[in-house]
């Protein structure tokens, strides 16, 4: 498949087609909104409904394939702030707080891009390891603690880190991957088969709306890209590519296929916009979300959608042919 | 002005915050002696334009009925911890209650 078929099954599947359906509401200004009500219910039904999953799939896996990618995985994102922290300081003149905010973004992941590179794997018909739901949880919590070390270090100022992990651990994200996991472990294929006309045959029709809704979030903040400045912009591009690379070489290195590898490489490639600001505006309460948010949601996020998926896909060609 | 008869003069104390701390507002009220409080949804805009969890929740306005003690001790607690990064107002209002000893 030649790479303009690869951007072309990416953006043309119903999923990231909604999402630029949300984008085009903003910019006509269209009075479409998703209830706030609404919007949570679907994001508790996709996150309870890929833990469970991933838990089955866990069960259903043979030996202990798993331990050594999600033990690189974790490493990996715990790793991340030790040069994406430097890169913002240096390079991009940012305050000390503003690097860390930032840092701990890039260090942390996004549950929906991890859905669209699944989606983008079936469409393609490669198969990927069932247990990679596991890693998207474990991967939240490292490189937002290290990036708040990394600050308490250089400013000597104390943030306050057990209340941080606290709050991305019991923020609904990765409490409902990680409760799923358990529902999907312990109900194991049998209890799967019960839930399955919920959690899996609706689940890309739930996922069409959501992104509907987060194209909309993320186009409101376009007009935030003045204020950035230009180094954020290009860092928001770039840096993904940057990290898609490694994680990829990563999962080549333990031993997982291609659609695995891939996925590694999007999860590193991605930034976190729901569980890291909610915890940065707590622990880094100085730093300007302006910043963060605009990056990881506005930049990086639709990047990795649109672009970013198919070129990790490409890129993977080059460890495995 | 004397209170109407029965009545007793209390301060009532409002506070608007961002979602991130409301919940932190809410047990900070009640530790600074407050016996209980209102809140409700509120939505608007002021001086911050960006908020972290903008779609995550509305603001919070919250109204709590309390001695001109306990007033002046949360809006100084509010000027201390909050109002500095987060997007919070607070101001009191003299109120006149029936039965008083409900909010001592």
């Amino acid at each position: 498949m030649s790479a303009l078929d690869l951007v072309q099954l990416n953006l043309l599947s119903p999923p990231i087609l909604c999402f630029l359906l949300g984008i085009l509401a903003t910019l006509v200004k269209s009075d479409l909104r998703i209830p706030e009500s609404i919007y949570q219910a679907l994001s508790i039904y996709l996150l309870l409904s890929i833990g469970i999953k991933g838990g089955a799939a866990i069960m259903a896996s043979e030996g202990s394939a798993f331990l050594l990618p999600m033990g690189v995985a974790v490493l990996l994102t715990g790793l991340m702030p030790l040069w994406t922290y430097p890169v913002l300081r240096y390079l991009g003149r940012l305050s000390v707080v503003d690097a860390g905010a930032v840092a701990a973004h890039y260090a942390s992941v996004s549950v929906v891009t991890f859905l669209a590179a699944t989606t983008f794997l079936q469409a393609l018909g490669e198969p990927y390891e069932g247990f990679l739901p596991a890693l998207v949880a474990l991967m939240e919590v490292p490189g937002i603690v290290v990036a708040l070390l990394l600050v308490q270090r250089i400013s000597g100022k104390s943030a306050p880190l057990l209340d941080s992990v606290k709050t991305v651990l019991a923020g609904k994200s990765v409490f409902l991957l990680l409760g799923g996991l358990l529902v999907g472990i312990i109900g194991g294929e049998r209890g799967l088969l019960k839930v399955e006309p919920f959690f899996v045959a609706p689940f890309y029709g739930v996922l069409c709306i959501f992104l509907l809704e987060m194209g909309m979030v993320a186009s409101r903040r376009f007009e935030d890209f003045g204020k950035v400045g230009p180094f954020l912009v290009v860092f928001g591009f770039l840096m993904p590519i940057i990290h898609a690379l490694i994680g990829i070489y990563a999962g080549f290195l333990c031993g997982m296929t291609r659609g695995g590898s891939f996925v590694l490489g999007t999860l590193v490639a991605s930034a976190s916009y729901i569980a890291a600001p909610a915890t940065i505006r707590l622990a880094l309460p100085e730093a300007n979300p302006g910043y963060y948010l605009t990056a990881a949601l506005a930049i990086t996020f639709p990047f990795n959608l649109t672009i970013g998926i198919p070129l990790y896909y490409a890129l993977s060609g080059l460890f495995f042919s | 002005m004397e209170p109407l008869p029965g009545m007793e003069k209390l301060k009532r104390v409002t506070i608007v915050a961002e979602s991130v701390v409301s919940e932190r507002i809410q047990e900070d009220v009640l530790r600074l002696g407050a016996k209980g409080y209102t809140t409700t949804h509120a939505e608007g805009r002021g001086s911050r334009g960006v908020r972290a969890s903008e779609w995550e929740g509305h603001n919070v306005k919250l109204e709590t009925i309390v001695t001109p003690e306990v007033a002046g001790k949360i809006l100084k607690y509010m000027e201390d911890k909050y109002f500095q990064h987060f997007a919070v107002i607070a101001y009191t209002i003299d109120v006149e209650v029936i039965r008083a000893k409900k909010y001592r």
